[in-house]
């Protein structure tokens, strides 16, 4: 028995041991410095001129983490084709609807992608924060954000003064959608100011349809798209240099100027007559997804949806969505002049995690005007534009990109990023999504709401 | 030395008057309707997502399944977007999902039949407290391994290999394995040394007797007896991993090369939630193959479910 027993421990020890060297030969790896040297693929052709100094990247890899999935990652992957082109390195997509939670746990782990798109500048700055690992933004990249976007977006990708990820795409979320045809059968026309806006509502809804039509669900983040209606009515209210200070927690976030601007939506989305166009009373609004909100304009049920830039994805196919289709957004007006031209958006941050020359040349190339135009021109279905200045919005398909470019690019623009998305988790993606629920569904009210959000607020 | 049924260990006597009691009671007209209407009533939600699955987008996000009766429109477009709509085949995934989940099958059920019998017919020091100790590690939530396990597979101590990160061999596949077969063997070396001690310890006496050693009683006596359990604990651990979307993408990270099929519908419905109504297609892809198992292997699946608890 005893000798077995041995005999099969020591077999098991050597074929254990077989696997460990067998393993051992295949790992490896290391840093390299800022450049491969070797004569670049990309020598001599134009649009490669920045890439071209980080030397021979041929085999190479690039490991990309993002939160796009199919089907919009097909156009994503075919802009980096002129990266391979004038580097030889290739880049490795992987896109995962989990990939917030994900990202955390993999950097935490040790088993960091190379370069993640990273939403939330909230997110960058936990990751810099907590885990230490997030890699410094190289020179070439730094340059060319100060060249070709607002000194407000370079701001959203640095963190205590060190910047670390260049913007990559950009969604417009001051934005109304509405059916032009349908406004131009009933002789409506698109409003400049907030005032305008109120009486046209007034006009629909003597119609006997219900002006507005929203829709809040969104699984376990329900409530967000009312948390883009207030950041929006703040910034026209109370101002950008204010919401900056709202976002900070500088001013407590039942302010009465919050208050305000929380009240002047509820005068839409809380007026029975209003509101929920297709669907419902107000009520239904918590009840009907995001992605189905908006979609009674094509049958005439309702006539505005606010909601931003890339709910043209949700349109049925066969939409025409353009000036003078089916469908087609205006701007969110102003509700006064003082505070210029407010613009509410988002947008992705190109995060490395490491110093390999290949990642640096991948973070460059997004960077430029080269790759901004090539993924224009490689998105023939529409739904992506960015804040790239050197974008030609003659590259882009869809008239509600060219649309959104135009808002983006305008200088008297006052760009700010989602608010919700730089607040702490416990806020952003937490109880500022479940009052805003709370004060559609329950009828909570506008105090209530907002003193518990502010409750709410991490004690640091 | 041929292989005798489990059941044969019941007194025949105490099972018939309460299978008799029990015969009576189902075939009550009552009780057999009450069993049809809640037959009915589970069967609804998988019915309508059926009838989802074939219907068009418009008529799926404009109104419920039921419209269906009033209204039939079948299309087939759902299931063409699923099976072809991302630039990687469905079949890819398909593969990956069945190059998880066999090894991870396997592997825990042949660590767990020799562990579980050293436990039960094995004497050696230790024995009860490490029993305990296996037992209680069922307590133990994936979450919250999910870190330090990861930790452990990029930067491995006692420089032992890599098993993850960018510069692991095997593309990940190996700790989708290991970290499936981690999670599964408490609950199976539990299982399986329940079933294996309900075995009349005559009958190891006897091939002691008549000259076996562990591995032949083993091999000969114990594997031919607990292939129900075996089974019944394979069918458990197939549906398990089959369906299992975490582990594979906090483990398998990296690549989509690996990732199994639940990861692919975990990303059907688009960035941004607009294609949901390929949702109830790829579901109904994702489940012929448990399906078919679950079928295949129904009679064991029950025999299983029994055999972790106390016998009459």
């Amino acid at each position: 028995m005893r000798r077995i027993n041995t005999r099969r421990s020591l077999s098991a020890l050597a074929l254990v041991a077989t696997a460990g060297f067998v393993l051992a030969a295949c790992g490896g790896g290391g840093n390299g410095s800022s450049s491969a040297g070797g004569k670049s693929p990309g020598e001599g052709k134009p649009e490669c001129a920045q890439l071209t100094k980080y030397g021979n990247l041929t085999g190479k890899k690039v490991h990309v983490y993002t939160s796009i999935v199919a089907p919009e990652d097909q156009s994503q992957k075919d802009s980096y084709k002129v990266f391979t082109t004038c580097t030889g390195a290739t880049v490795q997509y992987e896109g995962s609807k989990e990939f917030e939670a994900q990202l955390v746990v993999r950097v935490k782990s040790g088993n960091a992608p190379d370069i993640a798109y990273v939403p939330q500048p909230g997110l960058l700055a936990t990751l810099v924060k907590q885990t230490g690992k997030v890699a410094e933004a190289p020179k070439d990249v730094s340059d060319n954000v100060d060249k070709w976007f607002g000194k407000d977006w370079k701001a959203y990708g640095t963190v205590d003064g060190k910047f670390y990820a260049a913007p990559l795409g950009a969604n417009v979320k001051s934005f109304v959608w509405y059916s032009p045809k349908m406004f131009a059968k009933n002789g409506w026309t698109v409003p400049q100011t907030w005032d305008e806006m109120m009486q046209l509502t007034d006009k629909i809804a003597a119609t006997g349809i219900k002006p507005w039509c929203a829709g809040i669900s969104s699984g376990d983040a329900t409530g967000w798209p009312l948390t883009d209606w207030l950041e929006d009515t703040i910034l026209r209210d109370a101002g950008a240099d204010f919401y900056n200070q709202w976002v900070a927690h500088d001013v407590p976030f039942n302010d009465p100027k919050v208050a305000e601007a929380l009240d002047r939506d509820g005068a839409i989305l809380k007026n029975p007559k209003y509101v929920n166009g297709g669907y419902g009373d107000v009520k239904s609004i918590a009840t009907t997804t995001f992605q189905d909100g908006g979609l009674p304009i094509l049958k005439g049920q309702c006539a505005m949806h606010r909601q931003a830039s890339f709910y043209a994805a949700n349109w049925p196919k066969g939409t025409d969505v353009s000036e003078n289709g089916d469908a087609f957004a205006f701007y969110l007006p102003v509700t006064n002049q003082d505070n210029g031209k407010p613009v509410l958006g988002g947008g992705e941050f190109v995060t490395a995690f490491n110093k390999r020359p290949e990642v640096q040349a991948f973070q460059t190339y997004l960077s430029s005007d080269t790759w901004a135009n090539e993924k224009a021109k490689d998105t023939p279905g529409g739904g992506w534009v960015s804040a790239n200045k050197g974008l030609d919005p003659n590259n882009l398909v869809s008239p509600i990109d060219k649309l959104s470019a135009e808002t983006l690019q305008d200088p008297n623009a006052v760009f700010r990023f989602d608010g919700s998305d730089q607040m702490p988790g416990e806020v952003g993606s937490g109880s500022f999504w479940k009052e805003m629920t709370a004060w559609i569904a329950t009828g909570e009210s506008t105090k209530d709401a907002l003193d518990k959000i502010e409750a709410s607020w991490p004690k640091s | 030395m041929t292989t005798t049924t489990p059941e044969l260990t019941v007194p025949p006597a105490a099972r018939v008057p309460a299978g008799t009691k029990a015969h009576t009671a189902l075939t009550n007209r009552w009780a057999s309707f009450a069993a049809v209407v809640i037959a009915v009533l589970w069967t609804i939600p998988t019915a309508g997502l059926l009838i989802s699955s074939f219907r068009p987008q418009a008529d799926v996000q404009g109104n419920g399944w039921w419209n269906f009766f009033t209204n039939p429109h079948v299309t087939l477009d759902n299931y063409r977007a699923v099976l072809h709509g991302s630039d990687t085949d469905l079949a890819t995934y398909f593969v990956n999902s069945i190059a998880i989940t066999i090894p991870s099958v396997i592997i825990p059920i042949s660590l767990a039949t020799m562990a579980a019998y050293a436990f039960a017919w094995m004497k050696f020091p230790g024995r009860s407290v490490l029993f305990v100790a296996v037992f209680a590690m069922q307590i133990v939530p994936i979450q919250v391994t999910m870190i330090p396990l990861l930790t452990l597979y990029v930067n491995p101590p006692f420089g032992l290999p890599q098993l993850a990160g960018g510069d692991a061999p095997g593309g990940g596949f190996y700790t989708i394995w290991l970290s499936h077969s981690i999670f599964a063997l408490p609950l199976a070396i539990y299982l399986l040394h329940n079933f294996m001690k309900e075995i009349p310890a005559e009958l190891i006496e006897a091939a002691r007797v008549d000259g076996a050693g562990h591995v032949r009683i083993f091999s000969r006596i114990m594997l031919p007896l607990m292939m129900p359990a075996i089974a019944a604990f394979g069918i458990f651990q197939f549906l398990w991993v089959w369906n299992d979307l975490l582990v594979a993408l906090v483990f398998g990270g990296g690549s989509l090369d690996v990732s199994p099929l639940t990861v692919r519908l975990a990303e059907l419905s688009g960035t941004r939630g607009q294609d949901w109504h390929l949702l109830a297609a790829g579901a109904f892809v994702s489940l012929v193959v448990p399906l078919i198992v679950f079928l295949a292997g129904q009679r064991y699946f029950v025999r299983g479910l029994l055999s972790g608890s106390v016998k009459g």
